[in-house]
């Protein structure tokens, strides 16, 4: 050990003395992740853009769609982003109830675009206009349901972190848990507006 | 989600090298950052909601241009003010990883209506009167 | 049998007796083979009470070493499936001339044919190309473990769980028997009603899985874990095709696993993506599909590249040629590999403005690839080249590859592709690329760093044998199907007319012989190798004088790989370290922070194959069981805060000492 120093004068510095920590990579893997949801959603989105004026002699998207609803449901959903916002700001000022709170109502935003679109969905096969009935709609139906699915995934990820909150505080754990989750969720507002856009309102506009 | 070991004991060790580089790379929010973010992405939302519901325009190619690029502007506001994208985030890799997949979204989004156009174009079956007029 | 048939079929779903093929005598065969083999398998691991050793040591290791091992021996045991197919499918077309309906019946012969081919890139070659980067790069980066080490465990598992699943077909139910890509109509729900699509669909899924989550980790892994000084231009060529690779899987099995989602629907839901009424359009769905279906050769052939420059640059003792280039070149290949995957249907009728672009993409995809071949030769020429093993599949993959390139650019031009597609010509081009790019590189890679991986070289007399006899085996095998492409003969045939065409499949079936006996050498040569490990021991962790910094370790590695983090000046960093009197430390060692063993992986890979049991036959009971208690396992698995430990510097003292004295010993 004594002469190291001697020899690295004469040689260049080929390991690290001291304990190396590369920088986590949760964040990127999610990222990663999240690009290649990404590309399930256009895999979607390209379907139902070939196969969308496919009525088969059935309903068109302005015999069926309600934009009203839409409207509700896409008002829905961003409100639930700015409220997770909310949760992230009083996890930076590390305030644990605050957080759980506004993460509880982001979760209550969720739950509520759910029910919406359940109901809509309830709705268009009672009239006959199930998935089955043409290749619009089912694309249409998954796609949108595609969609709801990870909205129910973020949820129940969201209740559970509430719990884990609850439980550990807001340790280096959970707040990286917490802001892959606020990726998540930002990410499905992202699509959605892919949604409403093309789905709905391109689809009505004939 | 991951089992991404590290290492409470070490932190102070650490934070002496890499500065404040436990900030997760990808930057955070503001309440000015989000509040900007909301009502951008409501008005970016309620145009073309207004556009379609209220029939503003009869050529219905204005509509449909305009929805695309109100769509487009607001996953850019979102992108910006609510996922905290910019260059910088992870070395840019995330920019990297967002910029490849939009090119892979782009080359299987106009290819597939592409390839599927001149299918429809070329194969799909054709009328009585066309039959007849076969050579 | 069972009394109440409601109540059976609520108990088993579709699940009968009849699902057992006990009238095919070959199945049974077969069966009792297997499960003699199994049993004694058992038996034997019972008899030397290793459960608990595997358990411990293997199956729950978040070890990237010991999980690229076991990927790559689910490879071998897959190869061995995947062959019998393949040699199945060459007797019974060798025979079946003159009337004859040779010894396999058209139903059972359509499951070879798909089976041989799903297993073949899904189950050997995936898991080799993953198992072969799971080892490998964390080492030539400089890294302890992956970025995730309980999702590489995951992942290996569940690719385990698909493997298992299609295992599964050949005695419960049956395969698919639409080839290995289920075009729709024929595999939707009216012309394929039986078990066997959704066998090969939830296979695929739950494999799919398993490969997505294994590349966004090693993704991150280089990304994030290289050693300090080791910028993306000093990085290993390997560790350069294995990010390309990663990112090719990232961004397409996503686009697989979203199409065979909508297949899955049309089968269940009866929704109308694929079906020729009400508007669905099947051709949408080879649209798709070959969408993920072209960058998935490259993701293959990639990192075999990246072997091939490993293994040139070590034997020829030199630097890379054209570092640069290559790197750059398999950049290029990993966009280009995206636009061009419409010349795989050529014939479905886009129109002559389409297929000229697309034709004229993949004639420029060779040219990237061309770089690179002149690349590894320029490597060759004046350097000082040693014909190990490892060199001798070099060689043969670049004459071997050139001559399925060329073929391949043939293809590219549409009307060419009129007269040829679908024809044997088709399936000798393919074979030749895969089998002289994807597994000649493969078995490089494995006689390279078998000793790094084992601690002793492989035997090379049997190495040299299970070469020759692969090569030679190639061309008899693949050559006749040239030419019975060129006079038209279609592929997936079972019976002949024509008796002028049986020398050429005869020719063929014996170069299937020749390749037998090249697996046979493969097996001879691990265990040989293993018998004679004390004279083919590798003391130094360097035994061929490597470049990269794997080399640095000792062989097999420690758990910690690095007692030291390394640091990088030169992209043949362990070279560089080497010439310029790097000196291995030997003392001052820290505890090593890694992280814990874990069984979650098993468990949600366990319970998956329970979902797709009971999805593919109908039971929904278990259906629902299974996938509440994956979500509730995973969840569970979240609450486990406690996941990683130090090893203490007592015992990577200990290790470095005894690693001191070996090579004091020796030298």
């Amino acid at each position: 050990m004594s002469n190291k120093a001697l020899q690295e004068t004469e040689a260049p510095q080929f390991y690290l003395e001291d304990d190396h920590h590369p920088e986590g990579s949760t964040m990127l893997g999610f990222w990663i992740y999240l690009m290649s949801d990404c590309l399930i959603f256009a895999v979607l989105f390209a379907t139902h853009g070939v196969l969308g004026r496919n009525y088969a002699a059935g309903p068109s998207p302005a015999d069926l769609f309600d934009l009203s609803i839409v409207a509700f449901n896409t008002a829905m959903l961003l409100f639930s982003s700015i409220t997770y916002g909310f949760a992230m700001l009083q996890m930076e000022r590390n305030a644990r109830m605050e957080t759980i709170f506004w993460l509880g109502v982001t979760g209550v935003f969720g739950l509520i675009f759910l029910a919406l679109e359940l109901y809509e969905f309830y709705h268009l096969i009672l009239e006959g206009a199930g998935p089955g009935r043409s290749a619009f709609l089912s694309s249409f139906f998954v796609l949108v349901g595609t969609h709801g699915l990870h909205v129910t995934f973020g949820v129940i990820w969201l209740v559970t972190l509430m719990v884990q909150v609850k439980m550990h505080g807001l340790i280096p754990e959970n707040r990286r848990r917490l802001m892959c989750l606020s990726m998540f969720w930002h990410f499905l507002d992202v699509v959605w507006i892919g949604v409403f856009s093309f789905v709905y309102l391109m689809g009505v506009l004939g | 989600m991951s089992s991404q070991a590290h290492a409470p004991a070490n932190e102070d060790a650490h934070n002496v090298h890499h500065g404040h580089s436990h900030g997760y790379g990808a930057g955070h929010g503001s309440l000015k950052t989000y509040l900007i973010g909301f009502v951008l992405a409501a008005i970016l939302t309620a145009i073309p909601f207004w556009l379609v519901m209220g029939d503003v325009f009869e050529n219905k190619l204005i509509t449909a241009v305009l929805i695309m690029i109100f769509a487009a502007v607001q996953i850019v506001v979102h992108m910006v003010c609510f996922l905290h994208m910019n260059p910088r985030s992870e070395g840019g890799w995330t920019i990297m990883a967002l910029i490849f997949t939009l090119i892979i979204v782009a080359i299987m989004l106009a290819g597939s209506f592409w390839v599927m156009h001149h299918l429809n174009v070329n194969m799909m079956p054709m009328s009585p009167e066309m039959m007849k007029n076969m050579p | 049998m069972f009394g109440n048939t409601t109540l059976t079929q609520f108990i088993f779903g579709r699940l009968t007796w009849e699902a057992i093929p006990y009238h095919e005598p070959i199945l049974v065969v077969t069966f009792i083979a297997v499960a003699l083999g199994g049993i004694a398998l058992l038996a034997l691991v019972t008899w030397f009470k290793l459960w608990g050793y595997l358990w411990k040591e293997w199956f729950t290791s978040v070890d990237h070493k010991k999980i690229g091992i076991m990927y790559v021996v689910l490879a071998l045991v897959m190869l061995l499936r995947g062959f019998a197919d393949a040699i199945m499918m060459r007797i019974q077309q060798a025979w079946a001339f003159n009337g004859s309906e040779g010894y396999l019946n058209p139903h059972h012969y359509d499951q070879i044919f798909t089976a041989h081919g799903v297993i073949m890139i899904f189950f050997m070659a995936m898991p080799f190309v993953t198992g072969l980067m799971n080892y490998v790069v964390p080492l030539q980066i400089g890294a302890r473990d992956v970025s995730f080490p309980f999702l590489n465990n995951f992942s290996f598992w569940m690719t385990t769980a698909g493997a298992i699943i299609i295992m599964m077909s050949l005695f419960v139910g049956e395969f698919a028997r639409t080839g290995w890509l289920a075009y729709p109509p024929l595999s939707g729900a009216d012309y394929s009603p039986g078990v066997g699509v959704d066998y090969y669909i939830w296979g695929l899924q739950v494999a799919g899985v398993g490969t997505t989550l294994s590349g966004i980790n090693l993704i991150a892994t280089i990304v994030k874990m290289r050693a300090p000084g080791m910028t993306f231009m000093k990085m290993p060529i390997f560790t350069w095709t294995a990010l390309c690779t990663n990112i090719l899987i990232v961004a397409t099995f996503p686009i697989l696993t979203a199409t065979l989602a909508l297949l899955s629907l049309d089968r269940y839901a009866g929704t109308n993506f694929f079906t020729n009424d009400l508007g669905g359009n099947p051709m949408m769905y080879v649209n798709l599909i070959w969408i993920w279906g072209h960058p998935e050769v490259y993701i293959l052939v990639l990192p075999a590249f990246g072997i091939f420059s490993e293994v040139v640059a070590t034997f020829c003792g030199k630097r890379l040629f054209g570092y640069a280039s290559m790197v750059y070149a398999t950049c290029v290949i990993m966009i280009l590999s995206y636009l061009v995957w419409l010349h795989h249907f050529f014939t479905m009728g886009s129109g002559a403005s389409v297929n000229a672009f697309f034709g004229i993409t993949t004639m420029i995809i060779s040219i990237p690839t061309g770089a690179k071949m002149f690349n590894w030769l320029f490597t060759m020429y004046r350097g000082r080249i040693r014909y190990e093993v490892p060199m001798y599949w070099t060689v043969g993959f670049m004459f071997t590859f050139v001559l399925g390139g060329m073929t391949g650019v043939l293809l590219a031009v549409p009307p060419a592709d009129f007269v040829l597609h679908n024809s044997l010509f088709l399936i000798a081009h393919f074979h030749n690329v895969i089998i002289g790019g994807v597994v000649f590189g493969l078995m490089a890679g494995v006689v390279y760093w078998w000793p790094k991986a084992f601690g002793y070289k492989l035997d090379p007399f049997w190495g040299k044998m299970s070469f020759w006899f692969w090569q030679i085996g190639f061309f008899f095998a693949f050559m006749p199907l040239y030419v019975l492409g060129l006079m038209g003969v279609t592929r997936r045939v079972s019976q002949f007319e024509d008796p002028s065409l049986q020398i050429w499949f005869i020719i063929a079936a014996f170069g299937a012989v020749l390749i037998a006996l090249g697996i046979a050498s493969f097996i001879i040569q691990i265990a040989v190798s293993y018998l004679r490990r004390d004279q083919l021991r590798d003391f130094t962790g360097d035994p061929w004088n490597g470049r990269t910094l794997e080399w640095s370790t000792s062989s097999p590695p420690p758990e910690y790989n690095f007692a030291f983090t390394p640091v990088v000046h030169d992209h043949d960093s362990w070279y560089d370290m080497k010439n310029r009197g790097y000196e291995r430390p030997l003392g001052g060692f820290k505890p090593i922070h890694m992280p814990k063993n874990t069984g979650t992986g098993v468990i949600l890979a366990g319970l998956s194959i329970a979902l797709a049991f009971a999805l593919i036959w109908y039971i929904w009971w278990l259906a629902i069981v299974s996938f509440v208690a994956i979500v509730a396992v995973s969840i569970a698995h979240t609450f486990n805060y406690n996941r990683d430990f130090y090893i203490p510097a007592e015992t990577v003292t200990e290790t470095e000492d005894a690693r001191s004295e070996l090579l004091a010993e020796r030298t």
